[in-house]
């Protein structure tokens, strides 16, 4: 079954980071499809490659990345969510004069459309948030 | 349908709103909301209520997270994450109550 995945909220906030990590990492194990992971409202904040949190915590941002790179799966930010929040790649880096990008790597900063489309496209879509 | 909720009810309403609109399906307990499916709780008659008309189940990381495994009404069916896809497989569609 192909699922698309909604993150709502931001990383260290609550638990919906957590939720849906564990959510998806299940999915793949039982052999079902991630079409895509989408961020937006706070859950841009998963996609910054700036944090550090402690070296005995998990590292969110580093997971999701991880996870991308390993199921070849397609994690996209919100960009209005994103320019709201500071979350920048190279493209937004040049459109909005910025000095710096801090997109983690797996990561891409796309529009709702992607949302949509993931909702039409997939068989469940799953939403975690606060 | 799946009604996802996972907001204590003594924090917010959000399973009271789901008690009193749905029509089928089943319900699933994730973080704070596990509380609920807490024995001796205020919430215990609530919830026995609900399961003479729909499935209960609670996520079992989150009970342990808080301490909450060893007391978990009876009747209400405990799943790990694989549960949960199950169920999301199972049911259509899945409704998060954020």
């Amino acid at each position: 079954m192909k699922f698309a995945i909604l993150v709502n909220e931001g990383p260290y906030t609550h638990e919906a980071s957590d939720t849906a990590y564990q959510f998806a990492k299940a999915v793949l194990a039982k052999g079902h499809e991630i079409f895509r992971i989408f961020f937006y409202h706070d859950g841009v904040n998963n996609a910054t490659r700036l944090t550090t949190p402690p070296q005995d915590d998990r590292n969110i941002v580093s997971r999701w990345s991880k996870l991308a790179e390993e199921h070849k799966i397609d994690l996209v930010v919100c960009v209005a969510a994103a320019q709201r929040r500071g979350i920048v790649d190279e493209g937004e880096m040049k459109r909005n004069g910025k000095d710096a990008t801090n997109l983690a790597p797996g990561f891409r900063i796309s529009g709702l459309g992607q949302l949509i489309e993931a909702g039409i496209q997939c068989d469940r879509l799953v939403v975690f948030g606060d | 349908m799946l009604h996802i909720v996972n907001k204590s009810p003594y924090e917010r309403p959000a399973l009271d709103s789901v008690l009193a609109t749905m029509s089928g399906g089943a319900i699933l307990l994730i973080e704070d909301g596990v509380y609920a499916a807490v024995k001796g709780g205020a919430q215990e008659a609530k919830i026995k209520a609900a399961m003479e008309r729909f499935k209960v189940y609670a996520l079992a990381a989150d009970l342990e997270a808080r301490g909450m495994a060893d007391r978990v009404i009876e009747g209400v069916t405990v799943v790990d994450y694989g549960g949960f896809v199950d169920l999301v497989v199972e049911h259509k569609p899945c409704q998060s109550w954020l």
